[in-house]
């Protein structure tokens, strides 16, 4: 089984001038495999960091991370990134971005364009392989990008912030798209959102963290990515217990804010 | 003709702008505020009318306009011109252009040069009877000059002489102003005018014959008053007391050579002293001795008439004045003994028609530039072509020696030889036209400069945006040698190289690499974190993310780079071809700048231009199709 284990990880960034930043502290959970989890936080609480860790781009100061038993200390193919912005190859096409990880690797030109169509069938793009990505609206980019990234078939997807710049309507498909892969490839998920509604309507399990040092703080169970599967997403956030859930957590969140602007003040 | 259809086109097309921007103007919104950047969208008509007033200022101030609307202005302005030289001389005894007659001046000038020297005399080593007799002599001069200044000592003669020269030209004033002047032409007369080439065409610069009915009698009067005036200036005012009084002074100041030379016992520079004392007091008596001072109304009927005949040949320019002010801006027309020319803007603007027909003749591959053809090719061997790759060291490494002559005299051949001929592409093979001339090596400087630049300054300018190290390992080197405007490596450059191709190439070289290397810095350095990352992610290796993130990330800031450096490199170059070199289009322009041969500057200049533009138009075109992302990121 390739779960993601993180053990009493910590994570210090030294401070040229002050005291060093305590970005995380000893943060402890499992993520089993197939499983979708949305962590939300407020601004600066280590989201991102955490995430960097998981994928390798940091090294954490103290505490094990492995996936599948494997000690995680550089970035790979096991685990494939989505960003905020896309961060698409505009010199290349379409096709060649979705096709980077795998030439890089140097597959087979037919098996690579036949991975390729398929891929871009199911995030929606048939047709659109000889398109230069700079030509595509950001929702596109988002659905290039995932493609991007499952062609690689990792085993743990990470997003971070992936449909924070995109308008209301396309998020809602994006989110959409996303369970229906994750459904369909049962791929363990890893999202990082300041969105509450996204984190409960994409998160089968939900971190609020909290920061100063960023800690988990709460941790949820939720039925509604469950729900979203086979519901249309607008009726489950007309739900009442959405909302019930919704409201809980933004009272959570802005006390912390208030916290934090309450020791800036204090200053 | 034709510059005169282009002139009256050039005025009709930029009046027609005028008025079509009017059309234009009421045709559009008009809620078009001020500062709205949209105003500025458009605008074809107004290219034109840009293009055709830069077209019109160079017909006006080049005179090629003047040329075709008055083909003989130039030709009658040279027969006037003639006048102004002759009489010159004349003019400038009396006082018409000057504010004094030239005797007052020169009375006055002697007077106080007289004055100094007997204050020098007063401070002098010379004893007590020398200075006497010093002081003698100069008051002795003083006496000569009121023996000129005195009408009563002027001899009958020389006044006869004035009378005539006045009578002369009142004369010829009353002969100029009457119609007949100067008579008719003789056939011969008329055969030379017809003969002699017209004004721009090669040869002098501006037929001297007389052309028109106006023109000859200026000419005429020319030789005339030329005649007189040289009379006029060789009148002396010379009588028996002046003479009387010259040789008295004369033999005082020979017995003056003993004060200094034959005093025994003088130190040198005692005797430097004196000698320059004599010598002005000489050089001050052999002006005077000259006899041009006058009594002070002894010249009047010659001023008078010369005055006259001065007004007579004004009046008689008529609009000939204007046609100068006006057609010819920014000069005029000069004559000398034996010819006229332009001086002013019309020499150094060359007329359009003259720039084209220089540009057409040096363009022309047999004649070209000192031997050299501007843009031409030539037939050469493959074997020659591919000879300076070759490094002749290779037959070397053969084995064996090279061989000898024999007693008989003649070089045999074995293998090792043979590989130096090919080395050296002495052997026979097909040959292939190849471009060569000014232009053609002067792209092939800027074009190897820039690739050697963007080959070694691109991969470290990356290396450099990536690695600290060599960020701050490289950095002191080309800051260094970087801000250093590129002329001035240029002295030394061509020292070490040579005035070859390799001078200029590594100064080119110099050029593009601090640019290259600092724009693919740039690009290097700011390529996104994330996309590094996702390529971190897609499993891609340093080489592969170097060649497939970072390099093309850095495609738009290269390019840029190349295009700044093509410009920057155009600009050193001609400067160091002007330094030194056989070829190229800086060499063209220093050599015709040497022989004050304008049309060719001219011709170098427009060509210049035109390639610079014409290599930044390909730049821009590289630049849109191979980035066209960017900015759209």
């Amino acid at each position: 089984m390739s779960d993601l284990v993180l053990k009493n990880l910590s994570m210090m960034f030294a401070n040229p001038v002050g005291d060093d930043v305590h970005a995380l502290s000893d943060i402890n959970f499992t993520l089993k495999q197939g499983e979708i989890l949305a962590v939300l936080g407020p601004s600066g609480c280590g989201k991102t960091t955490l995430l960097n860790i998981v994928a390798g781009f940091l090294h954490p100061s103290q505490g094990s991370i492995t996936l599948g038993g494997k000690e995680i200390n550089s970035p790979g193919v096991d685990r494939g990134m989505i960003f905020q912005q896309g961060a698409l190859f505009e010199w290349l096409t379409v096709a060649r971005n979705v096709d980077f990880g795998l030439r890089m690797k140097g597959v087979s030109k037919q098996l690579i364009n036949a991975k390729v169509n398929d891929w871009l069938d199911i995030v929606g793009l048939r047709g659109l392989g000889d398109t230069p990505t700079y030509q595509l609206s950001g929702g596109m980019q988002q659905r290039v990008a995932l493609a991007r990234c499952l062609i690689n078939d990792p085993e743990l997807i990470l997003m971070d912030e992936p449909l924070g710049a995109l308008d209301a309507l396309t998020r809602e498909k994006m989110q959409s798209l996303i369970l229906k892969i994750w459904k369909e490839t049962g791929k363990t998920i890893m999202i990082i959102t300041h969105s509450v509604e996204e984190a409960l309507m994409l998160g089968e399990r939900l971190f609020v963290m909290a920061p100063r040092p960023g800690r988990l703080h709460k941790e949820y169970h939720l039925p509604f990515a469950g729900l979203g599967l086979k519901q249309d997403p607008r009726s489950i956030k007309n739900d009442i217990a959405f909302a019930q859930q919704r409201e809980e957590i933004l009272g959570m969140i802005w006390d912390m804010e208030e916290e934090i602007m309450g020791q800036k003040s204090d200053l | 003709m034709i510059v005169g259809i282009l002139f009256i086109i050039c005025v009709l097309l930029i009046i027609g702008s005028i008025i079509y921007s009017q059309k234009v103007r009421r045709r559009e919104k008009s809620d078009a505020v001020f500062g709205n950047p949209d105003r500025a969208a458009g605008g074809w008509y107004w290219i034109i009318a840009g293009v055709s007033s830069l077209m019109l200022l160079w017909f006006y101030f080049s005179w090629d306009a003047a040329r075709s609307f008055f083909p003989n202005a130039a030709n009658e302005l040279c027969q006037v011109a003639k006048v102004a030289y002759a009489i010159n001389p004349t003019r400038s005894i009396f006082p018409i252009d000057s504010p004094v007659l030239k005797g007052t001046y020169l009375l006055a000038r002697d007077t106080a040069h007289l004055q100094r020297i007997e204050q020098q005399v007063g401070r002098s080593s010379f004893d007590q009877s020398e200075r006497a007799q010093l002081l003698q002599t100069i008051s002795e001069i003083r006496s000569a000059l009121l023996i000129l200044t005195s009408s009563q000592y002027v001899t009958s003669k020389t006044f006869a002489e004035l009378n005539t020269i006045a009578v002369e030209i009142e004369q010829l004033t009353a002969h100029f102003e009457s119609s007949g002047y100067p008579g008719l032409a003789t056939t011969e007369e008329e055969e030379a005018v017809r003969a002699q080439p017209k004004w721009g065409e090669i040869g002098i610069e501006i037929p001297f014959l007389p052309v028109t009915e106006r023109g000859r009698k200026f000419d005429a009067a020319s030789y005339t008053i030329g005649d007189i005036s040289k009379r006029f200036v060789k009148i002396r005012n010379k009588s028996p007391h002046f003479e009387k009084q010259v040789t008295k002074v004369k033999n005082q100041i020979e017995t003056f050579q003993d004060y200094s030379d034959n005093v025994i016992g003088l130190e040198q520079s005692v005797v430097a002293e004196r000698a320059k004392l004599i010598k002005q007091i000489n050089q001050v008596f052999k002006r005077i001795d000259d006899a041009t001072i006058f009594p002070p109304l002894a010249l009047d009927p010659v001023e008078r008439a010369i005055r006259n005949f001065d007004q007579a040949q004004f009046n008689a320019q008529d609009n000939l004045r204007y046609i100068s002010i006006f057609a010819l801006p920014g000069g005029s027309i000069m004559a000398s003994a034996h010819a006229c020319s332009e001086q002013g803007a019309g020499r150094w603007l060359p007329k359009p028609a003259d720039t084209v027909r220089n540009f057409l003749r040096i363009m022309n591959p047999a004649v070209g530039y000192k031997n050299v053809p501007m843009l031409w090719y030539e037939k050469k061997q493959v074997g020659k072509i591919i000879a300076p790759v070759i490094p002749d060291w290779i037959a070397n490494l053969v084995p064996g020696e090279y061989p000898r002559h024999s007693e008989a005299g003649d070089v045999p051949h074995n293998f090792k030889s043979k590989v130096l001929n090919f080395a050296r592409g002495n052997y026979r093979s097909p040959a292939l036209p190849v471009p060569t001339g000014h232009i053609w090596d002067s792209l092939v400087r800027v074009f190897l400069g820039l690739i050697l630049g963007v080959v070694c300054g691109v991969p470290l300018g990356i290396f450099m945006g990536l690695s600290r190290f060599a960020k701050g390992y490289f950095d002191p080197m080309i800051e260094l040698y970087r801000p250093v405007p590129p002329l001035a490596w240029a002295p030394l450059i061509l020292t070490i190289f040579g005035i070859g191709d390799g001078g200029k190439v590594f100064l080119l070289f110099m050029v593009a690499f601090a640019i290259m290397v600092i724009s693919a810095r740039a690009g290097a350095t700011g390529t996104q974190l994330s996309k590094i990352h996702a390529a971190h992610s897609l499993g891609a290796s340093k080489i592969q993310i170097i060649r497939g993130v970072i390099l093309p990330n850095s495609l738009p800031e290269i390019l840029t780079g190349v295009r700044v450096a093509v410009g920057v490199c155009w600009g050193t170059l001609v400067a160091a071809e002007f330094l030194a070199g056989t070829t190229g289009i800086g060499f063209v322009e220093n050599v015709a700048r040497k022989q004050s041969h304008y049309e060719i500057i001219w011709v170098t200049i427009v060509v210049l231009g035109v390639l610079g533009l014409i290599m930044d138009l390909i730049m821009r075109w590289i630049i849109a199709r191979t980035i066209p992302w960017r900015g759209k990121g």
